[in-house]
């Protein structure tokens, strides 16, 4: 599929800001089945953009603001090929171990409720695809999609005693259960495009890969109770939300903060310049 | 108490009749001063201690409550030939742990090759996934390391751990040396003591040597998390004798991937950063979001190859205790040579016969968290009460994996000044190994520390230790009069 994407940014401050520094993840990689064709980052006011690349292979950028501001806009866009790989994820540029992947986070630590739910899983036995199958649909059937209920400091074993919550927190709970049953699992931050006709988004996605032997990395996306394709676009991972979030930020100056996004991600028409990447 | 006879290193075997060999001034200077005099100067040395402000706070208890370290005016005497064998073994192992962090964040050869199980380092709290990939300036890491070390007889040192993050001590070593030499001069002219005052100079030239490249005359300051950290002293003390700045996290500030100091005068370019602040708390923006304490964009200046940290972020890899067993391999991998300086024996818990023979031998062992630092978390298996030791057995079935047990060494013992007279007290001793662009040194000397208690093995300052001077014996050089 040819994706395009514009996912903006807007911060808006009470008082000029004195300085702000941001690290940002929102730059997508290509591997295989994902060609990144274009990409770019703009910002509405004077500001110094560093790139690099975090310990995970995420392509990370620096955005340092030394004047003062009220509004800061990051207006990412791109466009992407993606193809249908039924979830795996292969050649992830800078890719880790996957032994790195077992570690719990605050985040994800599981408590009695997700130790039950494993356990539950386990007993029912299978192959480990197989499993993880199960466990995508069971957070997708038990889980209700509410974007007032949690926030980005909910735990998983919080997130799921409560039966509501957003994408992050469907996927901290796949990735609570998966290490608990000994798979390693990361946190996928990335774009959907919605066959639903839904283009405009408050936010960008999110969902989880788990590593399965003989396969790789293969993709799960609890929220939606699927396994992902060519509508997903991967833009950065880690051990959860904390390590791939797209933005991180901090300031000095500015008061008090008012933060909007908007996501919208299109199928873009041309199908010749798609086979012809082909 | 352990069963065999502890090694005394004043009187040997002799159990106080003969001092051993070399050691003869030091035996003549206890008889001929006397207990009035000892105790005078161990008081003024008290009142010299507290008048400088070396104090440490003492974690866990309700009010930070803050003491004076005791210490001890008999020193340890290291002789010539003693020292050699110890730096050359220090600095064998601080070479292999630099080659060990190198690798685990770059090519992982030593997983490949299957000398340390993966799972141990890549799955450890201690892997430190934001530096993965990159490399600092010169490939060094452990710039500064402070390697605990136990002696159990004549030529039989043990490395009990490897403190490769932030160890402290050294300030002691120096003041120490600084209150002997005020107190009991004589001693230095019956010894050759090697100088210990010059490691702020070592220090500093190592910082500068680590400078990234095209830093012509490079700027070092010294991170602290400020006056309320126990080892505050240690780190003005330090930041004063180098001739650099010490500052806080507010103090610095990162722009365009480089990292400035803010001063009166304006900003300037910062190249260097001796942090004593632990990994987790050095940028927001990458480890704990709540740190108030670093600064924002400091490791986005490090990956760039705009600043040195010193040490490197992610070295607490080598120092943890589930891969301090594999120490000997480690050194035999990266060296090709035989340890010179062997571990103490070590039980891994996350191994089913290793969990089993602990669990059965409790009441000998010494249990120690993987996690854990400073004493806490610590079962001393023959000094335990029976409560102490089931608490320990229904923890360690729990989670086995979070621990590792070694023997009760009979410690070595020196002759220190109590209530009781000179009696014999444990001693541990942690030199201090410098890694800079062009190799390692060792200063001559360390931190002795020694537990006050009767029958004590534990020598932590948070659990009742006191300190002694360190004399390593110049083998060149006979004593002269103020020639140190």
């Amino acid at each position: 599929m040819r994706l395009s994407v514009n996912h903006t940014t807007t911060y808006r401050y009470s008082e000029p800001t004195r300085r702000i520094i941001q690290l940002l993840r929102v730059t997508p990689s290509s591997f295989q089945g994902q060609t990144v064709l274009s990409w770019r980052i703009d910002v509405d006011c004077d500001v110094r953009l560093r790139e690099g690349r975090d310990g995970f292979g995420n392509v990370t950028h620096m955005l340092y603001v030394d004047q003062p501001v009220q509004v800061l806009t990051l207006a990412v866009s791109g466009r992407v090929l993606t193809e249908d790989n039924a979830g795996v994820v292969r050649a992830v540029p800078g890719d880790l171990p996957h032994q790195v992947f077992l570690r719990e986070t605050p985040l994800t630590a599981a408590g009695n409720a997700l130790d039950w739910l494993a356990m539950d899983i386990s007993e029912e036995g299978g192959a480990k695809l197989d499993i993880l199958h199960g466990l995508n649909r069971r957070i997708h059937d038990r889980m209700r999609f509410d974007v007032a209920a949690t926030g980005v400091g909910t735990s998983a074993e919080d997130a799921f005693g409560a039966g509501h919550g957003v994408c992050q927190d469907f996927a901290h709970i796949f990735i609570a259960v998966a290490r608990r049953l000994g798979i390693p699992a990361r946190y996928v931050s990335g774009h959907l495009f919605r066959r639903d006709g839904a283009h405009q988004q408050p936010a960008a996605h999110a969902w989880v890969e788990a590593f399965v032997d003989d396969l790789g990395w293969v993709a799960f996306d609890p929220t939606n109770g699927i396994s992902t394709d060519d509508a997903y676009l991967r833009v950065a991972c880690g051990l959860d939300y904390r390590e791939a979030a797209p933005v991180v930020g901090a300031r000095s100056g500015g008061g008090t903060e008012e933060l909007s996004v908007e996501v919208a991600v299109h199928q873009a028409r041309s199908q010749s310049q798609w086979q012809v990447q082909n | 108490m352990a069963a065999r006879p502890a090694f005394d290193e004043l009187w040997g075997a002799s159990a106080g009749e003969e001092v051993r060999a070399g050691f003869e001034p030091l035996g003549e200077w206890l008889r001929e001063t006397s207990a009035a005099e000892l105790d005078r100067r161990q008081h003024a040395a008290e009142a010299a201690f507290r008048s400088l402000g070396i104090t440490f706070n003492v974690y866990g208890e309700d009010e930070a409550a803050e003491r004076i370290i005791p210490f001890d005016i008999i020193p340890r005497i290291l002789s010539a030939g003693e020292w050699a064998r110890l730096s050359a073994g220090l600095e064998q192992r601080v070479h292999a742990i630099n080659a060990f962090v190198d690798d685990v964040y770059g090519a992982r050869k030593i997983l490949a090759d299957g000398v340390v199980p993966a799972d141990i380092v890549l799955g450890n709290e201690q892997f430190c996934v934001p530096v993965a990939g990159a490399r600092p300036p010169h490939g060094v890491y452990a710039h500064i390391c402070g390697i605990d070390l136990v002696r159990t007889g004549p030529d039989e040192f043990y490395v009990l751990e490897d403190n490769a993050r932030t160890p402290s001590g050294v300030s002691y070593m120096i003041e120490n040396r600084e209150a002997m030499l005020r107190l009991c001069p004589e001693l230095f002219e019956r010894l050759a003591v090697r100088p210990v005052d010059t490691y702020p100079e070592l220090l500093r030239d190592t910082l500068q040597s680590v400078a990234p490249d095209g830093a012509v005359q490079p700027r070092c300051v010294l991170l602290t998390p400020g006056h309320y950290n126990s080892a505050f002293y240690e780190h003005s003390f330090l930041a004063n004798n180098m001739g650099i700045e010490l500052v806080e996290g507010r103090d610095l500030e990162v722009d365009d991937d480089i990292v400035w100091m803010r001063t009166i005068d304006g900003r300037v370019r910062v190249d260097v950063i001796y942090r004593r602040i632990d990994d987790a708390f050095i940028d927001p923006l990458v480890f704990r979001p709540d740190s108030m304490l670093g600064v924002s964009g400091l490791m986005a200046a490090y990956l760039a190859g705009n600043v040195t940290l010193v040490n490197a972020p992610g070295t607490g890899i080598a120092d943890d205790k589930a891969i301090y067993s594999y120490m000997p391999d480690i050194v035999r991998y990266y060296t090709g040579e035989e340890p010179r300086l062997p571990n103490v024996e070590t039980w891994r818990c996350r191994e089913p016969a290793s969990l089993q023979y602990t669990l059965d031998h409790l009441d000998e062992l010494v249990v120690k968290l993987v996690d854990g630092s400073g004493g806490y978390g610590m079962l001393v298996g023959p000094t335990a009460s029976r409560a102490e030791i089931e608490a320990f057995r229904a923890a360690l079935i729990a989670q086995p994996q979070r621990y590792i047990a070694q023997p009760t060494l009979a410690l070595s013992t020196i002759p220190t000044i109590t209530d009781k007279g000179i009696v014999p007290r444990h001693v541990d001793f942690r030199p201090f190994v410098l890694t800079g662009s062009s190799g390692v040194t060792t200063v001559p000397g360390g931190l002795t520390r020694v537990a006050l208690r009767e029958g004590s093995l534990v020598v932590n300052s948070s659990q009742g230790g006191g300190t002694k001077d360190s004399f390593v014996l110049d083998g060149e050089r006979a004593a002269t009069a103020g020639s140190t």
